[in-house]
């Protein structure tokens, strides 16, 4: 299934994670998240524990480690900044070969390559287990305002069609001649993303006749709701367990 | 004589711009016809559409879907009865599957459970495209979007299925079973088009709109033999089909 963005992302299966409802998935993403952001700086070992968390829930998934990397590289920014910070933070030095690194540098490197990477992976075991549609039925079910979760469905169902409009947009620009090689080319794309921006809200209109003419009243129907019991609750919330108790022994020691 | 279907007086409408789009349209439909509704384009095909669900307001004259005349408080039960397909399926797909876009209808008049899930079913099987609920619409192609843009409408159960130009961008045989599906409908249809064979081949009478009046209502082969009152609104036959 999946759609437009989703399609890229998510990854067909049938593994625990898989079949786990997606509201108790997106619960337990975000807190397990927000408490890895919560350890202290200098709980290392905890980190570690978590990274390794991470990596085994993402096993779980059985999804290819081919398609896990590929995905890791929206990490690259924090990676480049994390390699970046010795250099440029102050306070104590001290010499590595041929370099001279700050001390708190490296601490803080080493804190945000962890945290990053743990966050990352347990995004992509989240991504790449849910579909789009199972995604905004998640928000739903969570009561994320409706308006936003229309705005990200409708998003999710439009990408393609505006961006194969933008294509062929392009496609008829080139087939005029025109090679966007100059600066003076820029008028011409400035406009023709107007263009692209014009259509798209007259397609917003038609589609909102055609959602009033079956009955829309401003609320979307919740035709399939999300169902969790216990047993999925607990399997799903087990990482979060986890960091929760890895603050929990970190503060006390 | 039963109620029409569809009982349309003295219409007349004006954009907000002052564009006057409908002057005085007197439209009767009853069960169980096929009536195409043609003129050129900026003719107010799509104005008088939009009229017959709700979306717009008469200025003046009145609209009556099964006796129940069109006003605010009857919209809901006038949506139902009216089922509008529009010309661009991306339009009217907007869910992220199809089974989705199916329950969006029935869902809005309240159906859960098993009852929507006969619905969509119900709906799918009549334009044959059963298999292919849990796939996404823009994974399928051009004329099978179309079919569930119909299955969308028809999952409402409505009384009367206005279908505007439901022939275009289709491909030879993609028209050819659209055609078919239509014929096999148990269903009263208004068909906006300008494709003046698919006309012919599938409604037994024709309504000339143009510059928002109705010109002609007819028999559709009377209406098509009549050359002269073809060219007066800017309509012909394809090249090959005169004579």
């Amino acid at each position: 299934m999946g759609a437009g963005l989703g399609s890229h992302l998510h990854i067909e299966g049938d593994s625990l994670v898989h079949r786990l409802p997606a509201h108790v998935k997106l619960v337990a993403l975000v807190s397990f998240i927000l408490l890895v952001v919560a350890l202290p700086r200098e709980a290392h070992l905890a980190r570690v524990a978590m990274l390794l968390t991470a990596l085994a829930v993402v096993g779980l998934t059985r999804v290819r480690w081919r398609h896990v990397l590929a995905r890791l590289v929206v990490e690259t920014p924090f990676v480049v900044f994390a390699l970046v910070l010795p250099f440029v933070a102050t306070g104590p030095t001290r010499e590595v070969g041929p370099f001279t690194v700050s001390h708190d540098g490296v601490a803080a490197s080493i804190v945000l390559l962890l945290t990053a990477t743990t966050s990352c992976l347990m995004a992509i075991a989240f991504a790449t287990t849910t579909s789009s549609r199972d995604l905004v039925r998640a928000l739903q079910h969570l009561h994320v305002p409706d308006r936003l979760v229309q705005i990200l469905a409708f998003m999710v169902r439009y990408l393609g069609v505006v961006g194969s409009q933008s294509q062929r947009m392009k496609v008829a620009r080139e087939s005029r001649g025109f090679a966007p090689r100059s600066l003076g080319g820029w008028p011409v794309i400035a406009s023709s993303a107007g263009a692209l921006f014009i259509r798209s809200y007259e397609r917003g209109e038609r589609v909102h006749l055609a959602m009033m003419s079956r009955g829309y009243d401003g609320r979307m129907p919740v035709t399939d709701p999300l169902e969790a019991d216990r047993r999925d609750w607990a399997r799903g919330l087990a990482p979060t367990v986890l960091a929760l108790l890895a603050l929990v022994w970190v503060h006390a020691a | 004589m039963t109620t029409p279907v569809l009982d349309v007086r003295g219409l007349a409408f004006a954009y907000p711009d002052g564009h006057q789009a409908l002057f005085g349209v007197d439209l009767h439909v009853h069960r169980g016809e096929r009536v195409a509704l043609l003129g050129p384009n900026g003719a107010g095909k799509t104005t008088l559409v939009l009229h017959l669900n709700g979306i717009l307001e008469a200025g003046a004259g009145s609209v009556s879907v099964s006796g129940m005349p069109v006003v605010r408080e009857n919209h809901l039960e006038v949506r139902r009865r009216v089922g509008i397909v529009f010309q661009d399926p991306d339009d009217q797909l907007f869910m992220p599957t199809v089974r989705d876009d199916v329950a969006f209808g029935p869902a809005n008049l309240g159906l859960r459970g098993e009852a929507l899930e006969a619905r969509i079913a119900k709906a799918l099987e009549a334009v044959a495209m059963g298999e292919f609920a849990d796939r996404a619409p823009h994974h399928l192609s051009f004329g099978q979007r179309r079919r569930v843009a119909i299955a969308s409408v028809l999952a409402m159960e409505p009384e009367i299925l206005v279908l505007d130009e439901p022939s275009s961008n289709l491909d030879p045989t993609s028209r050819r079973e659209l055609g078919e599906l239509i014929q096999s409908l148990d269903v009263t249809v208004l068909m906006v088009t300008h494709d003046l064979p698919f006309a012919l081949q599938l409604c037994e009478r024709s309504v000339i709109l143009s510059d928002g009046v109705v010109a002609a209502d007819g028999p559709t082969r009377a209406i098509l033999d009549d050359v002269g009152l073809l060219r007066a609104h800017r309509l012909e036959l394809p090249w090959g089909f005169t004579g």
